[in-house]
């Protein structure tokens, strides 16, 4: 069913090393091709437009549910819409890789809105990986825009990487988290060549005690540009942590600007920015144990954006 | 085993050049351990970074095992046995200490980072999975530095102040252990320290002051001689936890 690009850009972006256990939906070139249910799991086409509903029985206990998406032509513009119902108790993971192989010359975008409802007391785990290949000219577009309404005692955890190759993104993330909700999202970035990526994050803590982490590290190389937007804001007794990271290389520019806003006395909002070179010291160090300078680079920014 | 000749360096510093090291001439012995002590400011460090390669000699020549190795730069000397244990070592966000020793023991060794941390005070369960990041005191960093040279096969190992931040109590037998680990490979030691005991270990010591050799010798030379000179006059004139002002005439 797989050829041999298919198979690599699975495992690139979900880690899929075959047809995965549980639930799953495959889609590739705009087109679903292959999907799975479970028990507790169900995946529906949804019939006013392109995409699917997922919905996780209450107390469903650690299962996964695998939805990649590649794009293996030219000129392909995808568009998806996906919502998560993740029911009461609930505690699942879920991949969501997308891998765009772009062998001509015309764009290949995927842009897909994923909506999330994490019930009461559900625990999601959610990783997104994005990446891109291809020897033609054509851009890769990925603009992947995230919504999670967080219920009471909802703890979600997200992981947001884009390996390499995406010329162009515009992600954005909105979440509402309710009473006793916990949030943890990090995100891990690596342009090169002239890519250009834009990350946005709209985090309200509406709920009483409910909380927000957000780790982004990012690497910059060449002639790219990023910038991130994280924002926080605290409607209620809450705590919230932004923090970015970003080594920067080369030619390229970055730009950090967490915000953090409390419309209430007991909302405690941290945030951190930080923009620098790999330290010599860092350099060196590896060097005097024997490694060239490549290597010790290349270990340095494989550790920060693990 | 190696050697510098008329050595000299100067850096470029805010208000123009500095001379850091003057027409240094050292021989280091094979297996012998060397301890390089006196004032800060003196060139310790810099000629530690000499050695590993860190810093360019401005003049003169550094031969190991007779070959000259002046030009070369930190890795080529790291592949050679030369290895330096930073005095304040940096950290990685995202290397975990298991993954630091990994790279010290090269690719092909056997695990064995669990002895190290072992050897170096440190409990491998708590510390093999976590990063060389803040979350580490700068006694644990220290001890990992320690163990990133005791994992290699070194002809030569350099340790720029290895006790400081470590407690006197542990420290004690990390000398040991760093004197039976670079006994199995026939190791050159060279200590940067400032500790009477790490002193009565050195079979030379090698006093570096104003960017010069000042004293060279066996420490029972040596000590006498620093003895002397470190300890100020004013020992006489001024008592301890005198609350009057005191002031030094020396």
């Amino acid at each position: 069913m797989f050829n041999a690009i298919d198979k690599h850009m699975l495992q690139t972006v979900a880690g899929m090393h075959d047809i995965p256990r549980g639930a799953y939906n495959i889609r590739k070139n705009g087109v679903g091709i292959s999907r799975n249910t479970t028990a507790n799991i169900e995946i529906k086409t949804k019939e006013d437009k392109p995409g699917i509903d997922i919905i996780v029985k209450p107390g469903t206990k650690d299962e996964s549910i695998h939805i990649p998406v590649i794009l293996t032509a030219e000129g392909l513009e995808d568009l998806v819409y996906n919502t998560f119902d993740i029911g009461e108790g609930a505690d699942v993971l879920i991949v969501a890789g997308c891998g765009i192989h772009n062998p001509g010359d015309a764009s290949a975008r995927h842009d897909g809105i994923h909506n999330f409802i994490v019930r009461k007391g559900a625990r999601v785990r959610y990783v997104e990986k994005h990446y891109g290949e291809g020897n033609g000219q054509g851009q890769k577009i990925l603009n992947p825009k995230t919504i999670v309404e967080m219920e009471e005692y909802a703890y979600a955890e997200m992981e947001l990487v884009q390996i390499s190759g995406v010329d162009n993104t515009k992600r954005d993330t909105e979440a509402r988290l309710h009473k006793n909700a916990h949030l943890f999202i990090t995100e891990r970035m690596l342009t090169d060549g002239v890519q250009l990526a834009e990350s946005r994050i709209l985090v309200e803590l509406v709920g009483q005690d409910s909380s927000v982490r957000i780790v982004s590290r990012s690497v910059g190389r060449d002639n790219s540009r990023q910038v991130f937007y994280p924002r926080v804001v605290g409607l209620n007794r809450c705590r919230g942590h932004v923090q970015c990271d970003s080594i920067i290389m080369h030619q390229a520019q970055i730009s950090s600007t967490p915000e953090i806003a409390a419309n209430h006395a007991e909302a405690q909002l941290i945030h951190e920015a930080a923009i620098g070179k790999i330290a010599g010291e860092q350099l060196i160090k590896l060097m005097s144990m024997g490694l060239s300078e490549s290597e010790a680079e290349e270990t340095i920014l494989k550790g920060f954006l693990k | 085993m190696l050697e510098m000749k008329n050595l000299s360096l100067t850096l470029e510093g805010d208000k123009g050049p500095v001379e850091i090291l003057k027409d240094i001439n050292i021989v280091f012995k094979d297996r012998l351990l060397y301890v390089f002590t006196g004032p800060n400011g003196g060139g310790k460090s810099s000629l530690a970074k000499v050695i590993m390669g860190i810093y360019k000699p401005t003049a003169g020549k550094i031969l190991f095992n007779g070959k000259d190795i002046t030009g070369l730069g930190v890795t080529e000397r790291a592949r050679l046995g030369i290895g330096y244990a930073f005095q304040q070592p940096p950290r990685f966000k995202g290397l975990t200490v298991g993954e630091l020793l990994q790279l010290a023991l090269g690719k092909d060794k056997a695990m064995k980072e669990c002895s190290l941390l072992y050897d170096v005070g440190l409990c491998p369960q708590d510390y093999l999975e976590r990063e060389v990041d803040i979350s580490l005191s700068g006694g644990e960093l220290k001890r990992i530095e320690i163990a990133s040279l005791l994992a290699r096969e070194l002809k030569l190992a350099v340790y720029d102040e290895p006790e400081a931040g470590i407690d006197l109590w542990s420290f004690s037998r990390l000398t040991e252990t760093f004197q039976n680990y670079h006994r199995m490979h026939d190791t050159t030691i060279v200590l940067i320290s400032h500790q009477e005991r790490i002193l009565s270990l050195a079979d030379e010591i090698i006093l570096v002051a104003d960017g010069m050799i000042k004293e060279q010798g066996s420490r029972d030379v040596v000590w006498p001689l620093i003895m002397e000179d470190a300890c100020c006059n004013c020992r006489d004139a001024c008592s301890e936890g005198n609350e009057e002002i005191v002031q030094c005439h020396r």
